[in-house]
């Protein structure tokens, strides 16, 4: 849709004495305070001797939804203009976005045009529900949004100003305002600006520092906040007790002998495996990097995925795992760094399980454990009375105990029924991988890259297996294709699509088909 | 209590003569109503105009001293009705309603009105709510006016002349008899402006003057023969009447240069959008000067015929810019033309698009198209012919996410579609009916649930036809809102399946307010209001209406126990309506009720607490699962930063109001353990301290002498 291939090209006149009307929109999401930014606009526009009128589609549409303000503002000569109440295609001055993707519908709305309208838009993403449901990562392509700002705007004022805003203890509205102010697409001093929110009120000297801290970015005197979102972890660092560190000495000198380019994927592995389980787990899981890496070659993609999945195998999620999780000091850190409390405040603690009858069986020693799940009547037993959610207050005394007995039986989990099972479906993944290795590399790698699909618990637990076995099932059809890897790399996408495996289902088809025709 | 207080709007409502008024166009409609002596003023809330009702609502006092009287009615069709105050009783009345929705269910009392007349003026205010971002089947109201004989006026959107025509509008009505429709779009509802106040007028005559002197007219009332009568009155009396006044006080501007060769008939509501295309087209500055001949028909119907007939005279066409379908005015107008033997083009719709908002890049084009047509030397060769290269725009049609309006966070109503979720992954699909409200947005994703919605209140009723054979087999699920309950609902969809033994399912979501047009307070409210009788029981309303099986939930987040109660329902052998009253205040209202409370309360040194929730990161696998059971704004999804893993995980912001829904979710559908609920507690008592700190030695006691044993990452 190319909004800008009208057929006519129709700009404002300005008025007598060359005064000029000034159109913005303001696309938000409902509930980000919009009404606050097109109030205080027209505000300084009014404290600068102009006329100006904002509109605005409220009522149901506020909830959460996509919403737009406008206004219109003119130099005052003693008349009133005809301001327009709806923001036009092709017609906008200045298109100020408190969300990255909305600025991107501004621009398929045709509200950005070339050679005309400034684009003010905070780079930060408040991800849709259609985004947020997705099995895999949903989330929209935010460069190419970016990019599009610089092609249709033009000129394009673009930084985090959700940032900026918090940073301060402020509210996106100040930012924006600053970045409009900073921006220099109005004709207004600084200090008119400034003025409109100390006359405001509320949180004032907030709303100040987040004004200025954007103001002095979109003018270009400060850098742009360094996005949010951390990029790459610096490596794990590890707590090690004197007695164990000879033991993990040892292991970690065998890094060195792994292809460099897979030894950072491979310090993050072991470390990962070391803290799930102990140094010997450790050792297992070298020994199974080792065994690819001996197999790849240049550039080693093939062991960067293996030091990858195989830790990602290893440390698979059950009680013990969450139990250790949950009561660690470091969490309670997090917690309390998360929800930002103080030394004053007390923190209560409410933990949410719903342990089924499958997680209490495979809990136990394999032999009492397989013997249990055999006797009908004892699951009847277990699901009338026990299979309900739990709510453990770890703050306590009591409910922290709880936890810290389960995640004690660390030290014995070799000897559980969840672990003989796991290993067992390693073992046959595995030995696939390595088997497939000696062909073809790059499905090999796919292959390791599978165990993606293997996440969460209970019912999502299943039904990750489940997807995991349909997409592994396709390797025989595609063994000896030169675009193996290729089709792999597509199943695992597509199965990550949606949670009913759809999506899976139709490339599953498609694969299908042509191993039949080639057969 | 609304969901914005006009504590400070309604000071504005006492300026007087003189004063310069500013604020939104509602406002100023409100501030016209007491310049001109209404004698009472009703409606029921709905965008556009919402914001008139909440005002009023908290002008109380300022009403009171006026002798006015205000009501927030239990319909359309009450406020219509209340009406009836000015058929024989020379006092003005003003009602509001949202557009075809309201006048839909206002007909009834509409056409009575309509047909005995009145004696008083009586303004129905109607919120239009067409084009973008409406939230409404998209219809005119106009056919209304047609059908029933009631005029309307749709005035050029700024203040003056809104307010200007709020007493045209009472002036209009009486002087023909004949309540006056005043439309107004939804921007102009809420557009910013200024306009010179007048003082607020005492009505002549009260409604309780009224009482004390009670008078009846056997001609007014509606009944044969005096029906007879009044369709005669209407075509011979009171259309002229209207007519003539139309005419003699101005209400339709003529604009522009008389005189020429093509001329623009246009609503008032669109005379903004009609000047900026104008402008754009350089055929008028930014005034509205302009050298074309514009009619601005600030009444819509009834047309005034000599009027038109003139403005055509010399003309070799004319365009009609009429929003919305069908073309009720270009089709008067070509009638008019046509027995009149005028040999003129007439354009109008085909050259504007027939149905949609006539947007602004709209009206470009369709009036250049015309004036290409029937005028090319009028169009300034710059605007068709362009050596700019146009750029290309790279498509996002496929990179941007749609953003459809959803549950707020915390929303109680979330809950109750999660657990029908759960219901539906347990007991297959069921045919679910969904009715107005916020409770709506279910059929939206993460939800996806509900097949129709036929009408405020109208849910259950629309599952009417859905009789089930097989007492065994599946019934349906209906929901409707607490609003919709007490608009129409208690009739029309629960005396209805009581009296018709329906066997279906009925969950009536009762949220505290009136909540999606802005928190209005209802029968059912818990809130005690100053000036209605709130805390009536929906449970007990339903009881009364006969139904046997009702289930009250009180705490709608509880989704085990909201899932476990559906089933129930779809599932019992008992027979008749199965109705599920599912309670917990609305969010929204909530915190702007607690907020102020609780942050009061910690400064003083009270002990608050405040709940919200988290993820673990590391116990979070990144499925997503909990998010397809939520959407909740506050929960989303972020990276960890982690080398080893794929997937974003769930993450719950600072705006999380710790409603439960998360927890719930994962506990009822048995998702996974990475929620945590924590509670912060301001000003904990002396005693909550020590035991807190007595735990926080011992589990860090235990947590050391683990670390002392083991390698763990930091």
């Amino acid at each position: 849709m190319n909004m800008q291939a009208s057929p006519v090209i129709a700009r404002r006149s300005p008025g007598p004495q060359g005064e000029k009307i000034i159109t913005l929109a303001a696309l938000a999401v409902g509930g980000q305070g919009g009404g606050v930014l097109t109030n205080w606009i027209v505000e300084v526009a009014e404290a600068n001797g102009y006329r100006a009128q904002s509109t605005s589609v409220a009522g149901v549409a506020q909830r959460t939804g996509a919403t737009i303000y406008y206004i219109e503002m003119c130099r005052d000569t003693g008349r009133m203009p005809v301001f327009a109440l709806s923001p036009a295609v092709g017609d906008v001055d200045i298109l100020m976005a408190a969300e990255l993707m909305e600025g991107g519908r501004a621009i398929m709305r045709g509200f950005v045009t070339p050679g005309r309208t400034t684009m003010i838009a905070s780079t930060h993403r408040i991800p849709a529900v259609a985004e947020k449901v997705v099995p895999g990562d949903g989330r929209a392509n935010g460069p190419e949004v970016l990019d599009a700002m610089g092609i249709a705007a033009d000129h394009v004022v673009a930084f985090d100003m959700e940032r900026i805003a918090k940073d301060a203890g402020s509210v996106i509205s100040s930012s924006m305002l600053g970045a409009l102010a900073g921006s220099g697409a109005l004709p207004f001093p600084r200090e008119t600006y400034e003025e409109v929110i100390r006359k405001s009120g509320r949180g004032v000297e907030a709303s100040l520092r987040a004004f200025v801290e954007a103001y002095e970015v979109a003018k270009g005197e400060k850098p742009a906040p360094v996005p949010d979102v951390p990029m790459a972890k610096p490596s794990p660092t590890l707590a090690i007790p004197d007695k164990l560190r000879p033991k993990w000495e040892a292991l970690e000198s065998r890094l060195a002998n792994l292809p460099v380019p897979a030894q950072d994927m491979a310090r993050a592995g072991l470390a990962k495996v070391v803290d799930y389980q102990d140094v010997a787990y450790g050792a297992q899981y070298l020994d199974m990097v080792e065994r690819i890496a001996a197999l790849d070659a240049a550039p080693f993609d093939l062991t960067d995925n293996a030091a990858k999945y195989c830790a990602r195998a290893l440390c698979y999620d059950d009680i013990l795992r969450v139990a250790d999780l949950k009561t660690r000091a470091s969490r309670f850190d997090r917690v309390r760094d998360e929800v930002s409390v103080d030394d004053e405040q007390v923190l209560m603690l409410t933990e949410y399980f719903h342990p089924r009858f499958e997680e209490f069986t495979t809990t136990l020693p394999r032999g009492i454990g397989r013997w249990i799940q055999s006797r009908k009547e004892i699951e009847a037993f277990y699901t009338r009375h026990f299979d309900k959610g739990r709510r453990i207050r770890t703050d306590r005394i009591g409910g922290f105990v709880m936890l810290w007995m389960v995640s004690a039986l660390r030290p014995m989990r070799r000897r559980l029924l969840r672990h003989d099972s796991e290993m067992e479906h390693i073992d046959r993944w595995f030995t696939t991988v390595t088997d497939v290795a000696q062909e073809d590399h790059a499905l090999a790698s796919e292959l390791l890259a599978n165990y993606r699909l293997i996440k969460g618990y209970s019912d999502t637990h299943a039904r990750g297996l489940s997807k995991f076995a349909r997409v592994m099932g396709a390797l025989d059809m595609l063994r000896g294709r030169p675009d193996a890897a290729d089709w792999m790399r597509r199943l695992r996408t597509a199965a990550l699509e949606d949670e009913e495996g759809t999506a899976l289902d139709g490339a599953l088809a498609t694969v299908r088909s042509f191993a039949e025709s080639a057969a | 209590m609304a969901e914005r207080s006009f504590a400070k709007e309604v000071q504005k409502l006492t300026k007087g003569e003189g004063e310069t008024f500013s604020g939104e166009g509602i406002l100023a409609i409100t501030k016209a109503l007491l310049e001109n002596g209404v004698g009472y003023v009703g409606g029921y809330q709905g965008s556009p105009i919402s914001h008139l009702m909440d005002v009023l609502a908290d002008a109380q006092e300022i009403l009171g001293e006026l002798g006015v009287h205000f009501e927030a009615s239990a319909s359309e069709a009450t406020a219509t009705a209340m009406l009836a105050a000015s058929v024989h009783y020379p006092i003005r009345g003003a009602v509001t309603y949202k557009s075809v929705v309201g006048t839909n269910v206002a007909s009834d009392a509409l056409s009575n009105l309509a047909s005995g007349g009145v004696t008083g003026g009586a303004l129905i205010i109607v919120g239009e709510d067409y084009g973008e971002g409406s939230s409404i089947m998209q219809e005119r109201t106009y056919a209304f006016a047609m059908k029933s004989s009631v005029w309307m006026l749709d005035p050029r959107p700024n203040l003056p002349s809104i307010v200007k025509t709020v007493g045209a509008g009472f002036e209009l009505s009486e002087a023909s008899n004949t309540p006056v429709m005043l439309q107004v779009g939804i921007r102009s509802c809420h557009v910013h402006g200024h306009f010179t106040a007048s003082d607020n007028k005492r009505p002549p005559v009260t409604v309780s003057d009224a009482l004390e002197n009670p008078k009846r007219d056997l001609n007014r009332i509606v009944l044969p023969p005096a029906t007879y009568l009044h369709e005669n009155e209407k075509l011979t009396k009171r259309m002229p009447a209207a007519q003539d006044f139309i005419l003699e006080k101005g209400i339709n501007e003529r604009m522009g240069k008389p005189g020429s060769k093509v001329g623009l008939i246009l609503t008032g509501g669109s005379y903004n959008t009609v000047i900026r295309a104008l402008n754009r087209l350089d055929l008028a500055d930014i005034y509205g000067d302009t050298d074309l001949d514009l009619l601005v028909l600030n009444c819509v119907f009834p047309l005034v015929e000599s009027q038109i007939m003139e403005f055509c005279e010399d003309k070799d066409a004319v365009l009609i810019v009429e929003e919305g379908q069908p073309n009720y005015i270009e089709q008067q107008i070509a009638h008019m033309l046509y027995k009149s033997g005028k040999r003129i083009a007439l354009e109008g719709k085909g050259k504007l698009p027939m149905g949609g908002e006539y947007t602004g890049q709209v009206m470009v084009d369709g009036i250049a198209d015309f004036l290409a047509d029937h005028t090319p030397s009028l169009l300034p060769v710059a605007k068709v012919a362009t050596n700019e290269t146009p750029v290309e725009i790279p498509d996002l049609s496929q990179t941007l996410p749609p953003r459809p309006p959803g549950f707020c966070t915390g929303c109680p109503e979330r809950p109750i579609f999660a657990a029908t979720k759960l219901v539906e992954q347990e007991l297959g699909e069921h045919h679910i009916s969904s009715d107005i409200g916020c409770h709506l947005f279910s059929i939206m994703p993460p939800f996806d649930i509900g097949a129709t919605t036929m009408g405020y209140g109208l849910g259950p009723a629309s599952a009417a036809a859905f009789h089930n054979e097989n007492p065994k087999g599946r019934r349906s699920i209906s929901f409707v809102g607490d609003g919709g309950f007490w608009h129409n609902g208690l009739t029309s969809s629960i005396g209805n399946a009581v009296f018709n033994k329906s066997d279906n399912v009925i969950v009536i979501v009762d949220n505290y307010y009136s909540a999606a047009t802005g928190g209005q307070d209802i029968l059912s409210s818990r809130a005690d209001n100053r000036t209605k009788q709130t805390q009536n029981s929906i449970t007990d309303a339903v009881k009364g209406m006969g139904v046997k099986w009702v289930r009250q939930i009180d705490r709608t987040y509880d989704v085990t126990k909201m899932r476990d109660t559906l089933k129930e329902a779809l599932t019992t052998e008992e027979t008749g309506p199965k109705v599920i009253v599912a309670s917990s205040e609305c969010m929204l209202n909530k915190q702007r009720r607690v907020k102020p409370q609780l942050a009061k309360a910690a400064k003083d040194g009270k002990r608050v607490v405040r709940p919200r929730f988290g993820v673990d990161e590391d116990v979070c696998t990144g499925d997503h699962a909990c998010m397809r059971l939520s959407g909740c704004p506050s929960l989303s999804v972020k990276d960890t930063g982690d080398p080893l893993r794929d997937d974003p995980v769930a993450a719950i912001d600072q705006t999380c109001v710790g409603c439960g829904n998360c927890g719930e979710v994962a506990d009822a559908a048995v998702l996974c353990p990475s929620f945590y609920e924590a509670q912060i507690v301001t000003n904990p008592t002396a005693s909550e301290k020590r035991r807190a700190s007595r735990a926080q030695r011992l589990i860090g006691w235990l947590q050391s002498r683990r670390a002392a044993r083991r390698i763990a990452l930091v």
